[in-house]
């Protein structure tokens, strides 16, 4: 048994980290901290899943979401797909191994992969809207968020949902607010078989390859860990029986990586843009030292005040 | 269960037939991934359907429904023929070298003594053969062809794999592979455990279906062993405590039964219940039935059981008859018969849990009133209210009064739930109940104040049971759960000194009893249920114990809760060591003879200090061994038979004049009731789905969410031959009613050949009502047959017959 966190004091805490642990920030730059705090990792095992949905009633729960009860569409998945209420789904896929011709039916919890170098927080244009914690979280602020949807286009996992009702991103925060007072993800809490662990990166890992092991002692000759290199790895990790082809677990990307838009927007464009827009600067100046500036006339003034509504008026 | 849930992950192989634990039993499912991630443990699932447990099994394989029998007695000829069962253990431990006397035969699926138009044998002939010394007649180098072990064999040797492939589609290399890894288990230093539910239960030969499994656990010697056992997964928080309470209609509490009408004093019902052991020096722990009996009378009727009045014997209702049972099925028949005029249903909502629900409805629109005690609003309350195609009844016609009186929830009130693993775990209130809801105790006390009140000025028939009912409570109208408890508990009516010695007090009056060793026939103790004497005692409330020490890691948890009997985590631990007393598995040592008595882990189910070699382990029954053959003790016969369902696709192909299980009871009218399968092809089965409890869990937003609409589920190659899309809605029809729903079309369903013919399974899940937030559906009990397994009853909800279509969806 993966050892249980404790319960937690009953007493109120100060949370173990917050913005002074902020490494990234979209679409302004911070301050990293001196020092990283360990990375924690969710770990999730699809060979210990039996896909009881435990978790997704779990975060609903927690995050008080009310998804809508919807209808049946001939699959076990439910609701069918992401939604700004529903931040974990099971994708449920019946697969046939063409070596053993025997079905298998692969179950993965879907939801953020909370990249080591996350796309939707690249992508973002509005200020503190993703930010990433030192310890590897990311999270989505939602005061800040403007709700243009690029985050949904910079995710290589397709994870973001822009809600109808308030025009604002939504998508699992890996518990933020439950690591933040040492405890594990919601999820994680209510798995029965520990098919979703959670604690250090390191110690993810570590129990990654005893589980790997024992899929190997199975026949399970490609079982493997997921943690793409592609974004740096991921603080959400599966178990896979056939870690060979992610993509047999409902389309689980093979090498995910940030779309090149992002990566050109982020990079060559941005700072083509930021030139573009220094050079506007400079010419705004020169027209300065040349026309001088803008003088207010008395038509203006008068225009201002009625469309102000001014009082005295 | 024989073990614990915590136990599992002490096996090396599990079995998985006849239940679904990953999706009916998440929490506990977690011990069997214990299991295998620890010890590398494997996963056998044996199901018409590839479910959720078998997607993380290491084998599975598929099985017609109903033909579980024929799997069984299969592995347990594979095990004979190949050599591989527990020798020792078989010879001593089981009645295997028991002679069986002449005139008990088996032919053409049907044993002696059949009476065709009774449904019923006469077994006066299954017993053994005596000898002069009264005791049963044994052949130690089990030569006599008599012997249980060569009737068995001579048995089941029908069972061969090809034929296990005829009956139940399995492939024959998938049943050889299962087969070799189970045989494995003979060894003393490997075990297996079976995990089993509903699936084996709801047949018409259901007792039967775990009979084999317990045979075959037998033989391996995977009884009163750590990671072995037989483990019936109880579909409820507390079903355990019901049975163990007698919630029967024909049991008391602690499986003591209820007198028939031509017991009528205590001495005629006591003496077919004497229990003499049929071996020499062996204990036959039922012996003390009478010390269990009176106690609970004293428990029940305090003063006014005394020695002059057999302990008011008289006061306990009588069955009318031998043989039979006010269950569910009678109780619904009587009520359809305009016999039975009220009905009482505290936490039960059999308008979706009976079978044949025209047949309930119409039971029920004929009763002159309708109690309904729960803590939701369940559609029996509502039976009599239109809503639609989905309970399209006429209300104007029926003039049943129903009662609505809301109850607390679990979570809601205080008390004990027995789990599976017979561990009575006390659990604290964690909320308020809303509006009028009040406990059940509270219901019933003040039902019975009202009814004493009445009885006591009206006088009537029979007013003694109800009016000397002992109620010593403190709040008479509220009767506390502490107070029960202790009640049920057990403690001492009246001091009881040493015979040897007067002065030496031996049970002081008023003391609480600690276990029911002490429980005595002369009234000075009372007791509950003789079971759960030992769970609150002078030391206090053993339930509520939370210590989750475990020496030697075990997986006993001692310390955690109380587990009926006597804190015994294992029962006939006495058979996990060797005739000489030392474990067969040093290293799963569970009790062992230490030279003057028996000690280990846990509680030794055998006197602390029976000698090894003398008394037998299973020591509840009269043999002190366990049965391979079971004498006259099950309806249907001594060794189980493959019988078909009653509906099936094929004529049962050992005994092809023989339709179902040939004991069990069938109504007039119902026979004409069953489908067969010109008209109705397809093979149906009914099951629970992991994202809801029942009918419960419908009336919970985030499961409606989970699981929002009815839905059947079939093969692709069926949908294809029928034209049904996945996603798209079908209607499903049997003999007694018809359904609409959506199809989930799936791999996992795949067609089997059984007795050459391709056989289409139709999975048909029960959480759809119409209360609750889930879209409104039906359930599986709309087309189920009306007929029960041949012992006890349950219903026949895992195999009948359907048809199916595809239909336009209802207009939104």
């Amino acid at each position: 048994m993966f050892p249980p966190l404790p319960n937690p004091s009953t007493k109120p805490v100060p949370p173990k980290f917050g913005e002074q642990d902020l490494i990234r920030r979209s679409a302004s730059s911070v301050t990293p901290p001196a020092a990283r705090q360990t990375e924690v990792a969710k770990l999730i095992d699809t060979s210990k899943c039996i896909g009881c949905k435990a978790c997704q009633v779990a975060c609903l729960e927690w995050n008080d979401m009310r998804e809508e009860v919807g209808v049946n569409v001939g699959v076990y998945d439910n609701p069918h797909d992401l939604t700004p209420a529903s931040w974990t789904l099971m994708r449920f896929s019946e697969w046939v191994n063409p070596e053993t011709n025997n079905l298998e039916w692969l179950i993965r919890k879907d939801g953020c992969m909370h990249c080591e170098d996350p796309g939707c927080l690249k992508a973002c244009p509005a200020p503190g809207a993703i930010v990433q914690y030192s310890n590897g979280i990311v999270d989505f602020v939602h005061e800040n968020c403007i709700g243009c949807g690029y985050c949904v286009k910079g995710c290589p996992f397709n994870i973001p949902r822009i809600s109808k009702v308030d025009s604002k991103a939504y998508k699992c925060s890996l518990c933020s607010d439950r690591v933040a007072v040492g405890l594990g993800p919601a999820c994680q809490k209510a798995c029965p078989t520990q098919a979703i662990v959670f604690g250090t990166k390191d110690d993810m890992k570590k129990w990654a390859e005893g589980r790997i092991t024992d899929l190997k002692s199975r026949g399970f000759k490609n079982a493997g860990l997921y943690d793409p290199p592609g974004v740096s790895g991921t603080h959400v990790m599966y178990v896979l029986h056939h870690a060979d082809q992610p993509e047999i677990y409902a389309g689980l990307p093979k090498d995910p990586r940030i779309s090149p838009i992002v990566e050109l927007w982020k990079g060559l464009t941005k700072y083509a843009g930021l030139t573009a827009i220094g050079a506007f600067a400079a010419i705004g100046f020169l027209h300065h030292l040349v026309k001088g500036a803008n003088r207010v006339s008395r038509e203006d003034e008068q225009q201002a005040k009625r469309l102000a509504g001014d009082r005295t008026a | 269960m024989t073990n614990a849930w915590t136990d599992i992950k002490n096996t090396d192989l599990v079995i998985i037939m006849g239940g679904n634990a990953a999706e009916a039993h998440p929490c506990g499912f977690k011990w069997v991934t214990e299991a295998k991630h620890n010890r590398g443990a494997r996963l056998i699932v044996v199901d018409p359907r590839f479910t959720r447990s078998a997607s993380v099994a290491d084998v599975y394989a598929p099985i017609r429904q109903g033909s579980d029998i024929a799997f069984l007695l299969g592995l347990i000829n594979y095990c004979l023929q190949n050599d591989k069962i527990h020798h020792e253990y078989a010879k001593n431990y089981t009645n295997a070298a028991f002679i069986v006397k002449e005139g008990f035969g088996y032919q053409n699926g049907l044993f002696s003594g059949y009476d065709e138009s009774r449904r019923s044998y006469d077994r006066a002939g299954w017993s053994y053969e005596l000898g002069d010394d009264g005791f049963i007649k044994i052949d130690d180098t089990l030569q006599n062809p008599r012997c249980v072990l060569n009737l068995l064999k001579e048995h089941v040797k029908i069972y061969t794999p090809e034929m296990v492939e005829r009956i139940c589609g399995t492939p024959k290399d998938k049943f050889l592979k299962i087969a070799a890894m189970i045989a494995e288990t003979s060894s003393p230093t490997k075990t297996m455990t079976s995990m089993y539910a509903l699936g084996w239960t709801q047949h018409s030969k259901g007792s039967q279906n775990i009979r084999s499994m317990a045979m075959l656990q037998l033989l391996l010697g995977n009884i009163g062993v750590r990671g072995g056992g037989m483990n019936a997964l109880r579909g409820h928080s507390n079903i355990q405590g019901l049975t163990d309470l007698g919630l029967m209609s024909n049991l008391i509490p602690g499986y003591l039964t209820l007198p028939s009408e031509r017991e009528k004093d205590l001495n005629t019902y006591m003496s077919p219940r004497a229990f003499k052991p049929q071996r020499p020096g062996q204990t036959s722990y039922w012996q003390n039935y009478k010390k269990f009996f009176v106690s609970f009378q004293k428990a029940m009727w305090g003063e006014a059981a005394k020695p002059e009045n057999d302990f008011a014997f008289d006061y306990l209702p009588k069955l009318d008859l031998a043989d039979v049972e006010y269950d569910i099925l009678r109780a619904f028949e009587l009520m359809h018969q305009g016999k039975m005029n009220g009905y009482f249903c505290q936490g039960f909502n059999p308008l979706l849990s009976a079978p044949n629900r025209k047949k309930c409805t119409a039971a029920l629109s004929k009763l002159k009133f309708l109690v309904s005690i729960d803590p939701l609003q369940t559609e029996t309350a509502r039976f009599w209210q239109n809503h639609g195609e989905h309970n399209d009844v006429d209300s104007a016609k029926i003039q049943t009064e129903v009662f609505e009186l809301p109850s607390t929830c679990f979570a809601e009130d205080e008390g004990a739930l027995v789990s599976s693993s017979r561990w009575l775990q006390w659990h604290w209130a964690g909320g308020t109940p809303p509006g009028e809801a009040r406990a059940d105790t509270w219901i019933m006390a003040q039902l019975h104040l009202r009814l004493k009140e009445l009885y006591r000025k009206e006088g009537g028939k029979a007013p003694g049971p109800i009016v000397d009912l002992h109620w010593p409570y403190k709040d008479p109208g509220e009767p506390k759960p502490e107070e029960l408890a202790r009640e049920i508990n057990g403690y001492v009516v009246d001091t009881v000194t040493d015979p040897s010695d007067p002065t030496k007090v031996v049970l002081e009056k008023g003391k609480q009893l600690p276990n029911f060793a002490v429980l005595r026939d002369d009234g000075k103790t009372a007791c509950g249920c003789w079971i759960y004497a030992g769970c609150f005692t002078e030391a206090g409330n053993m339930m509520a114990r939370r210590d989750t020490n475990d020496p030697g890691d075990t997986g006993l948890y001692p310390s955690w809760a109380f587990s009926w009997p006597a804190n015994r985590r294992i029962l006939y631990n006495r058979a996990s060591a060797d005739r000489s007393g030392k474990a067969w598995d040093p290293s799963r040592k569970l009790i062992e003879w230490t030279g003057d008595k028996w000690a280990g882990f846990d509680v030794p189910d055998i006197a602390p200090n029976a000698k090894p070699e003398e008394v037998n382990p299973f020591i509840m029954t009269e043999e002190g061994s366990a049965r391979l053959w079971t004498r006259a003790l099950m309806r249907d016969g001594p060794f189980p038979v493959h019988y078909e369902p009653f509906e099936s696709p094929i004529a049962n192909p050992i005994a092809p004049k023989v339709r179902g299980n040939p004991a069990a009871r069938v109504y007039r009218g119902d026979m004409e009731q069953f489908g067969d399968a010109a008209e109705f092809p397809y093979a149906a089965t009914s099951y629970r789905l992991t994202e809801h409890f029942h009918f419960w869990t419908k009336h919970v937003w985030p499961n409606a969410v989970m699981q929002p609409e009815f839905f059947v589920e079939i093969g692709e190659a069926l949908a294809k031959e029928k034209g049904i899309k996945s996603g798209g809605w079908v209607r499903v029809w049997s003999k007694r009613g018809s359904v609409k729903a959506k199809a989930v079309v799936t791999k996992r369903i795949v067609p089997l050949t059984c007795d050459g013919k391709p056989v289409h399974i139709v999975g048909v899940p029960l959480h759809w009502g119409f209360t609750g937030v889930a879209r409104k559906g039906f359930g599986p009990n709309s087309l189920t047959p009306f007929v029960g397994d041949a012992n006890i009853q349950t219903p026949e909800f895992k195999a009948f017959l359907v048809d199916i279509e595809p239909i336009s969806g209802p207009v939104a």
